[in-house]
């Protein structure tokens, strides 16, 4: 694999890149391509720019390579364009070079630029179909690529094999005396994990399945298929990508599950609720839900009884599950039946910052010192609230933040909300 | 034929048949680039969410609007002021009138040109010195950027000097450039007033299907 501290421009293959460029680019990424007016107030809602005040990491800047290989090769009127000189010059592998720290290091995919953006461009979806350019090029991060290797190869970024995956899940019942489901034949509820917190974060694991078990939910998970996170669609590699989503899928219907449920991790969801079916080309058989969603309907359905706590707690919105996925009330539903004193960050919600770590940038070693930067802005947002505790629902948010506030030197904790959930469980 | 014959005449027709169909291709051309079906199961509808998409981003919302008033009232005095003179301006209806639709309406009192051509220029001038000030829109800003901006602004201006149509060479030059503008228009930025809609609407019905308008 070429790295991308060994890349040079006689390594690159520029070619590949606009081949797949040009492959993309449908009636909705050109209209972006056109529309954009260069009015620049996408900065204005960037964290990376917000952090920086450095107009590179202005968002829309990302679109420059695609947006040459458009007007060059496949936007209408190209043709009488190139005539009078009118067109932009061919994509170079420096170029492909140059972009690489805008479309990997520097955008989390978190779409806040478009809510500012006059046109509605969605910037985040064309930095995820540059990805797959650069990638195919060989420009991108070695440590992104490894992780959806890992994907390929060990069933998880992280390198959580299936007899890895089985020999933890016994450790964690055992150690916490839960029941925790494991290849049962049929169940309704198919629950996948995050490598990341089976890894770093496994009380996680252990909360899940004591919430689930407290509903009496039928629930199992499949070592056919659990990873969740979909580094294939993170790092450019739509074969890793389509893999990820086909072991899930197998396994949702080989238990005949109703419902197929993503831990707490934002891209995941993302990933497979909103792309899964288009990476599969095929409708699921089975619906998705993050599970804030299912926990927020077990509390509205009365399958749960929960202690309230005056504790005072606040909320950050993973992107892709609120913002970008729609499920922003779930959390809130949830908090609300037992937080009695839950403080809203602000701006919080659909337009809540980012955590700085969303879209792989958190596996990507080059990104950590702009990373941490990028992170004030939350320790900024948390700190206004005064709230006690920093609850999240994505294990990569938490990860980030832990990772960030360690190298800032923030005292808060960042906890999960299914942890603290299962904390309020009445016994 | 006089100057003014040619740019009322012959290059005005050119011009109109350039803007039209250089329009039309432009935009029939995007849409044939096709869309791979959705297949994920709609939380909500889609078309709803384009609507809903095309009205919200005429506003910077989530909390962004005092983050960018400056670029929501310059662009607005700017884009309601050459709307205004577009359409009511007292020439301008006589022209609809005589020369595209054969009909007319009440054209604006002086004041009211005067209003919308203030709003018009200081919106339009205040954009480009962003544009030229600020340090995102350097980096962002190309030759088509400047080029747009310049010529609406010539249009704009000889259009104000041609106004009293004391003089023919003063109307021939205002002809002269909207022509231009015309000519140019598919082949540039200026498509931005076309290609708003799709880019909102397709936003809106990708994030409506989701239950979101971002």
């Amino acid at each position: 694999m070429t790295t991308a501290t060994t890349i040079g421009p006689s390594t690159v293959n520029v070619q590949a890149a606009i081949d797949r460029f040009q492959a993309v680019i449908g009636s909705h990424i050109a209209s972006y391509l056109e529309a954009c007016i260069h009015c620049g107030q996408c900065s204005q809602a960037c964290h990376f720019h917000e952090a920086t005040q450095d107009p590179k990491y202005t968002p829309t800047l990302k679109l420059v390579p695609m947006t040459r290989v458009y007007r060059r090769h496949k936007a209408p009127l190209a043709g009488v364009k190139k005539l009078f000189g009118l067109v932009p010059p061919e994509l170079t592998a420096d170029d492909l070079i140059e972009w690489k720290e805008l479309i990997f290091d520097s955008c989390t995919m978190c779409g806040r630029c478009t809510e500012v953006c006059p046109m509605g461009i969605d910037i985040a979806s064309i930095v995820g179909l540059s990805r797959q350019a650069m990638t195919a090029a060989g420009v991108g991060p070695s440590d992104l690529w490894e992780a959806a290797e890992n994907s390929r190869t060990r069933g998880s970024p992280l390198g959580l094999t299936p007899q890895l995956l089985e020999d933890r899940l016994e450790w964690l019942a055992d150690d916490n005396e839960v029941e925790i489901p494991l290849d049962r034949e049929k169940a309704d509820v198919l629950i996948t994990v995050s490598s990341i917190e089976m890894m770093k974060y496994p009380d996680s694991i252990v909360a899940m399945a004591k919430v689930l078990n407290a509903a009496g939910v039928d629930w199992t998970i499949s070592s056919k298929g659990y990873e969740a996170t979909n580094f294939g669609v993170l790092s450019g590699k739509p074969d890793i990508a389509k893999i990820m989503v086909e072991r899930l899928t197998t396994a949702a219907e080989a238990v005949g599950a109703k419902t197929l449920v993503i831990p707490e991790c934002g891209h995941a969801y993302g990933a497979m609720r909103w792309s899964g079916a288009n990476i599969l080309g095929r409708p699921l058989t089975f619906e998705v839900v993050h599970i804030t969603e299912m926990v927020a309907k077990l509390i509205r359905d009365g399958k749960l009884k929960l202690k309230p706590t005056a504790e005072s707690m606040t909320y950050h919105d993973p992107c892709q599950i609120s913002r970008r996925g729609g499920a922003t009330q779930a959390a809130r539903d949830i908090l609300g039946a037992f937080a009695k004193d839950f403080r809203e960050m602000s701006p919080t919600a659909n337009h809540n910052w980012c955590c700085g770590g969303g879209g792989g940038v958190q596996a990507m070693g080059s990104a950590a010192e702009l990373r941490h930067k990028v992170f004030q802005v939350k320790i900024d947002q948390v700190e206004a609230t005064g709230a006690e505790h920093l609850v999240s629902s994505c294990a990569n948010c938490r990860l980030t933040m832990d990772e960030s506030r360690q190298a800032l030197g923030w005292t808060r904790e960042i906890k999960s909300l299914v942890e603290v959930l299962a904390d309020q469980l009445e016994a | 034929m006089t100057f003014l014959q040619l740019v009322e005449g012959p290059l005005w027709y050119l011009a109109v048949v350039v803007f039209v169909v250089g329009v039309v291709w432009h935009l029939v051309g995007l849409v044939r680039l096709g869309r791979s079906v959705d297949r994920s199961a709609a939380r909500s509808s889609g078309t709803a969410g384009a609507l809903k998409a095309i009205a919200l981003h005429s506003v910077p919302h989530g909390g962004n609007l005092g983050r960018t008033v400056y670029h929501f009232v310059t662009g607005y005095a700017f884009h309601i002021g050459l709307f205004v003179l577009v359409l009511f301006a007292a020439p301008h209806v006589k022209f609809i009138h005589d020369r595209i639709l054969g009909v007319g309406w009440t054209a604006m009192p002086r004041w009211g040109f005067l209003l919308a051509a203030e709003a018009a220029f200081a919106g339009l001038i205040l954009m480009w010195v962003r544009r030229l000030t600020d340090p995102v829109m350097r980096r962002l800003s190309d030759a088509d950027d400047h080029f747009g901006v310049w010529l609406i602004f010539l249009v704009m201006l000889t259009g104000c000097l041609a106004l009293q149509e004391a003089h023919d060479g003063l109307r021939a030059l205002h002809m002269l450039f909207v022509d231009i503008l015309l000519i140019y228009f598919p082949f540039g930025r200026l498509m931005h007033a076309f290609t708003f809609v799709f880019s909102r609407a397709y936003t809106g019905a990708t994030y409506g299907r989701r239950g979101v308008t971002p």
